[in-house]
C-alpha cells in the first residue's frame, strides 16, 4: 500500500476508489497550459459540494488539497494518535489574551478537509442568525435569506443522508431527515435527562452518519472513533459523500497540492495559481479561482498573494481580509454516574439541546446549544490536566473512572470582532511559504455566554444525578470569519454569491464568509451555502456575467 | 491504587474482528518504539524519564510504558501540534530549556541532579513549574507554567493514555473496528468490553475479562 502522505494519489488519471480495497476509479486530468473553469483551493465542506455541483453542471474543475487522499478502509486506524494524519499540523502561532489551540481541535487537511474528522453533527441556523445585526441588536447581517437557505439545507441533509429525527422541536418546520435518527448511548440518556428536569426540549442529534445503508457506505457501528476517521466508511465526510460524485462528473482532484500563491494578470483578473506538488512548484492557469481553505488557510492565501496591483493581498480592498475571525465556545461540564456510561460507544454527541433561549430572552447577545459527549482516553486525559490540574496518581485514579464520566458541551457564538485576526508571521513552513499568526481574546459577551451555558450545563447535570461535576473552562473549536460576506463592498470581502467584490473571478467558498457564526456547529451552513454558489454561477454563467 | 479491571487486557482483543489490519500494525509500532532516546541527549532524557515517571507513575502489575521514550519519539520524528503559543519556542527548543531548567533546580534546592532526587522532592519541582514559579537562565525567558502545563504534560499523559496497558487499567474498550458496539444504553456491557468489579466479585469479573 503506498504511502498517502508521501507521494499524490490522484495521478495518471485515476484517484482511489474510497469504498473498496485497492480499488480506483478513473479520472478526468487537465493540462496546466489551459485555463479551466475553475480551480477551487480545498475539498471541505465548502470546497467539496462546491467541486461536485459545478462538475455536474458541466464546467471543467480542478480541486486542489494539501493534504493526502485517503482510503478510509486502509489508512484509519482506530486509534487517537496515529490519526493525527488527519490535521493540520503545520506550524502556526497563536497569541491575544485567549490563544486558541488549533491542530486537531479545528483543522484538517486531508482530501474531504476537516469533514473527514468532524464529528457529523448538521444543524441549520436558526433565520434570525442571518439578520442578526437589524433583528438582534449584535454582529453583522448576512446578505441571504433564511428562507432561501431552509431550501438549500434540505439539499445538503439529502446529500449527506442526515439521520435525524421526525420532528425537530425548534424553528420553522423542516421536513423530516432522510434517514431514522441513531439509537441514544446511556450518555445522550442523561442529557435528555438533564433538560427535562429543566424544562427544555432536548432531540436526538442530526449526524451526518447513516442509521441505514446507503450506496456503498454500511450503517454506522457505533464504534465511536468518529472524529478520527470512519473506518467502515458510514460517515458522509466530503471524501465519502461528494469526491467520488465530483469525479464521476469529471472533475479532477490534486492531492498533497499545496496552493501558495494565487496570480493576477495585467487586467487585475486572476489568471490561475502557483501550487507545490512531487517536489516542485507548478501553475495552473484558471477563469476562475475558488479559494476553499477554512478559515486561517483562506486568508493566509489572499495575503501572501499581495503583489504590485494589490500591496495588502487580493480581495482585501476592505482591509477585512484576515479579521473578524471566530471560533465556537465549547466549554464543558463533566461529572460521574454510578451506573457505567460507557460514553465512547456510538458517535460523540448522540442528543442535543438547541435553542433552549429560542426567544432570547437573555441579558447577552448570541446563541449556543449543549450536547452529549464521548472523548477517548487522550482527549479526556488532558481535559483532567487542563481543567483539574491533575497529574501523578491523582490522574491515574481519575481515569479508572472513565466509564463512569458523562458530561456536556457547549457550542457557542463569539461576537466578530476586527481585532482577533489571522496575519502573516516572518517564520515560513516546509514550502517557503509565510506561518499565520491567529490573534485571539474573548469579548465580554463571550464570556458572559460562556458562563450562562456552563451554569446551565451543570444544573441540568445535576438535576440528572450526575456528581463530582466540574467544568473545562478554556476550550474552542469551529473557526469563522477572515473574509466575510456582506453587501457592501466597504464592510465585506464576498457578496451573497461568494464572489469578492475587487476581483470578479476570485471567490471564497468556505467557513471564512460567516459574518456572524451562531450558536450551533457551522458544516452544514458551510456546505449549503456551497450549493447556493454552484446555482449561482451557472445563473451568473447564463447571463454571461462570469 | 486497587485494580477495577482484574484480569483486562485489550491486548487480547488482537486478534478478534475488534482490531483491524491498519490498528494491528499501529500498535505494534507503538509497543515497539525503540527505548533509547533519538531526539534529546542521553542526560535530558534521564530528567525526562524521572519526570514522566511522576506525572504519569506505572502500574506495578501491567507491562510497562515507556513515556519518555514516546515523547522522545514525538521530538524525533517532529510530530507538532499544529500550534504553538507566542511565549514559546519551538518544541524540542523547549524540552531543552524545560529539562534543563528542572534539573537547576534540583541543583540549586538539593545540590543534586534531578532524576537522583527522591519522588517528593522531584514533586515539589514539578508542581513549582505547574505554579509558574521556576525561572533562571535555563529557561531563557520560557515561562515553566507553560512548559508544564502545555509542553510536557500534555506530551507525557498523551503517550501514556495511547498505550494498551492505560486502556486495560481504566477498562477502556480500545478500538473496536470493524465490530463496533451494540449496547447502548446505561449499565449495558458488551461480551468484548470490560468487566468492572465490585467488591466480592473479582474472581467472576477476572473469568469475564479473559474471554473479552
Ligand atoms: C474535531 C472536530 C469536530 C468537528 N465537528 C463538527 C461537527 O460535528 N459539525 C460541524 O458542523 N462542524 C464540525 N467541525 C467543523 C467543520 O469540520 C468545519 O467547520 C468545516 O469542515 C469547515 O469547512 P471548510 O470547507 O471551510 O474547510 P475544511 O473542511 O477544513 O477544508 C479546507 C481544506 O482546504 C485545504 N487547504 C487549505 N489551504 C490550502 C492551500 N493553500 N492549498 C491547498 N489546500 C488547502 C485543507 O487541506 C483542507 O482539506 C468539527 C471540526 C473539528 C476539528
Ligand atoms: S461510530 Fe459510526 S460514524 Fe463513528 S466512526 Fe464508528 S461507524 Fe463511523
Amino acid at each position: 500500500m503506498s504511502d498517502p502522505m508521501t507521494a499524490p494519489r490522484a495521478i495518471n488519471g485515476r484517484a482511489p476508489d474510497v469504498f473498496r480495497e485497492g480499488g480506483w476509479v478513473e479520472m478526468r486530468q487537465f493540462s496546466e497550459t489551459e485555463a479551466v473553469d475553475f480551480v477551487v483551493i480545498g475539498t471541505g465542506a465548502g470546497g467539496g459540494p462546491l467541486i461536485t455541483r459545478l462538475a455536474e453542471q458541466g464546467f471543467s474543475v480542478i480541486g486542489f488539497d494539501a493534504g493526502p487522499y485517503f482510503r478510509p478502509l486502509e489508512d484509519f486506524a482506530s486509534d487517537e494518535t496515529t490519526q493525527n494524519q488527519l490535521y493540520w499540523l503545520d506550524e502556526r502561532i497563536v497569541d491575544g489574551d485567549n490563544p486558541m489551540h488549533m491542530g486537531g481541535n479545528n483543522s484538517g487537511k486531508a482530501v474531504g478537509g476537516s469533514t473527514v474528522h468532524f464529528a457529523m453533527v448538521s444543524l441549520r441556523f436558526r433565520p434570525e442568525w442571518f439578520k442578526s445585526r437589524s433583528l438582534l441588536g449584535y454582529g453583522a447581517d448576512w446578505p441571504l435569506d433564511w428562507r432561501e437557505m431552509w431550501d438549500y439545507y434540505r439539499e445538503a441533509e439529502r446529500a449527506l443522508s442526515i439521520s435525524g429525527p421526525i420532528n425537530y422541536p425548534w424553528g420553522p418546520k423542516r421536513p423530516r431527515y432522510p434517514y431514522r435518527a441513531h439509537e441514544m448511548n446511556g450518555a445522550a440518556h442523561v442529557l435528555a435527562r438533564g433538560a427535562e428536569a429543566m424544562g427544555y426540549k432536548w432531540t436526538p442529534t442530526p449526524l451526518a452518519t447513516v442509521s441505514a445503508p446507503r450506496g456503498d457506505s454500511p450503517p454506522c457501528v457505533y464504534r465511536g472513533f468518529c472524529r478520527f476517521g470512519c473506518s467502515a466508511n458510514a460517515k458522509q465526510s466530503q471524501l465519502v459523500a461528494f469526491i467520488p460524485r465530483a469525479l464521476a462528473a469529471g472533475a479532477e482532484i490534486r492531492d498533497l497540492a499545496m496552493v501558495g500563491r494565487i496570480e493576477t494578470g495585467a487586467d487585475g483578473r486572476a489568471t490561475g495559481v502557483h501550487y507545490f506538488r512531487e517536489g516542485r512548484w507548478r501553475f495552473q492557469r484558471a477563469r476562475n479561482v475558488v479559494v476553499a481553505g477554512y478559515a486561517i488557510e483562506t486568508p493566509r492565501l489572499l495575503l501572501a498573494s499581495a503583489n504590485d496591483r494589490y500591496p495588502d493581498g487580493l480581495a482585501n480592498s476592505s482591509g477585512l481580509v484576515g479579521r473578524n475571525l471566530m471560533t465556537q465556545s465549547n466549554q464543558g461540564v463533566y461529572g460521574s454516574l454510578k451506573d457505567e456510561v460507557r460514553w465512547n460507544k456510538g458517535p460523540p454527541s448522540l442528543a442535543v439541546t438547541e435553542h433552549w433561549n429560542y426567544e432570547d430572552r437573555k441579558d447577552f447577545f448570541g446563541g449556543y446549544c449543549w450536547m452529549s459527549q464521548g472523548p477517548l482516553p487522550i482527549e479526556w486525559a488532558t481535559a483532567l490536566t487542563g481543567s483539574l490540574g491533575l497529574w501523578g496518581e491523582a490522574l491515574r485514579e481519575r481515569m479508572t473512572r472513565y466509564n463512569h464520566q458523562v458530561g456536556l458541551k457547549m457550542v457557542g457564538e463569539m461576537l466578530p470582532n476586527e481585532n482577533n485576526r489571522v496575519t502573516l508571521a516572518d517564520e515560513t513552513d516546509q514550502y517557503g511559504l509565510r506561518i499565520p499568526r491567529i490573534t485571539y481574546s474573548w469579548g465580554d459577551n463571550d464570556k458572559v455566554l460562556i458562563q450562562h451555558a456552563l451554569g446551565e450545563m451543570q444544573t441540568s447535570l445535576e438535576l440528572a444525578g450526575v456528581r463530582d461535576t466540574f467544568r473545562q473552562e478554556d476550550d474552542t473549536n469551529h473557526l469563522a470569519g477572515t473574509a466575510r460576506m456582506g453587501s457592501d463592498p466597504g464592510s465585506s470581502v464576498v457578496n451573497s454569491d461568494c464572489r469578492s467584490w475587487d476581483i470578479p473571478n476570485l471567490w471564497v467558498c468556505d467557513g471564512s464568509i460567516f459574518p456572524t457564526t451562531g450558536g450551533v456547529n457551522p458544516s452544514l451552513t458551510i456546505s449549503a451555502i456551497a450549493l447556493r454558489t454552484a446555482d449561482r454561477i451557472k445563473a451568473l454563467a447564463a447571463r454571461g456575467e462570469l | 491504587m486497587t485494580d477495577h479491571f482484574p484480569g483486562y487486557d485489550v491486548l487480547r482483543k488482537r486478534r478478534t474482528p475488534s482490531w483491524d489490519e491498519r490498528t494491528r500494525q499501529a500498535i505494534n509500532d507503538r509497543l515497539s518504539v525503540p527505548r533509547e532516546p533519538r531526539f534529546l541527549s542521553p542526560e535530558l532524557f534521564a530528567i525526562l524519564a524521572a519526570a514522566c515517571g511522576r506525572i504519569i507513575p506505572q502500574p506495578p502489575d501491567r507491562p510497562p510504558v515507556p513515556v519518555a521514550a514516546m515523547v522522545d519519539t514525538k521530538l524525533f520524528e517532529s510530530k507538532r501540534d499544529g500550534y504553538r503559543f507566542a511565549s514559546m519556542p519551538e518544541q524540542g527548543e523547549a524540552y531543552r530549556r524545560g529539562l534543563r531548567g528542572f534539573d537547576d533546580a534540583a541543583q540549586s534546592l538539593h545540590g543534586r541532579r534531578f532524576a537522583g532526587l527522591e519522588p517528593a522532592a522531584q514533586d515539589q519541582i514539578l508542581a513549582s513549574a505547574q505554579k509558574g514559579e521556576l525561572d533562571g537562565p535555563a529557561w531563557q525567558g520560557m515561562p515553566s507554567k507553560m512548559f508544564f502545563e502545555h509542553r510536557l504534560l500534555i506530551d507525557a499523559v498523551s503517550a501514556y493514555y495511547a498505550h494498551p496497558t492505560a486502556w486495560s487499567e481504566m477498562g477502556f474498550g480500545g478500538p473496536a473496528s470493524p465490530r463496533g458496539y451494540v449496547r447502548m444504553q446505561l449499565n449495558r456491557r458488551d461480551p468484548w468490553e470490560a468487566a468492572e468489579a465490585k467488591p466480592g466479585e473479582e474472581d467472576r469479573v477476572r473469568w469475564e475479562n479473559e474471554h473479552v
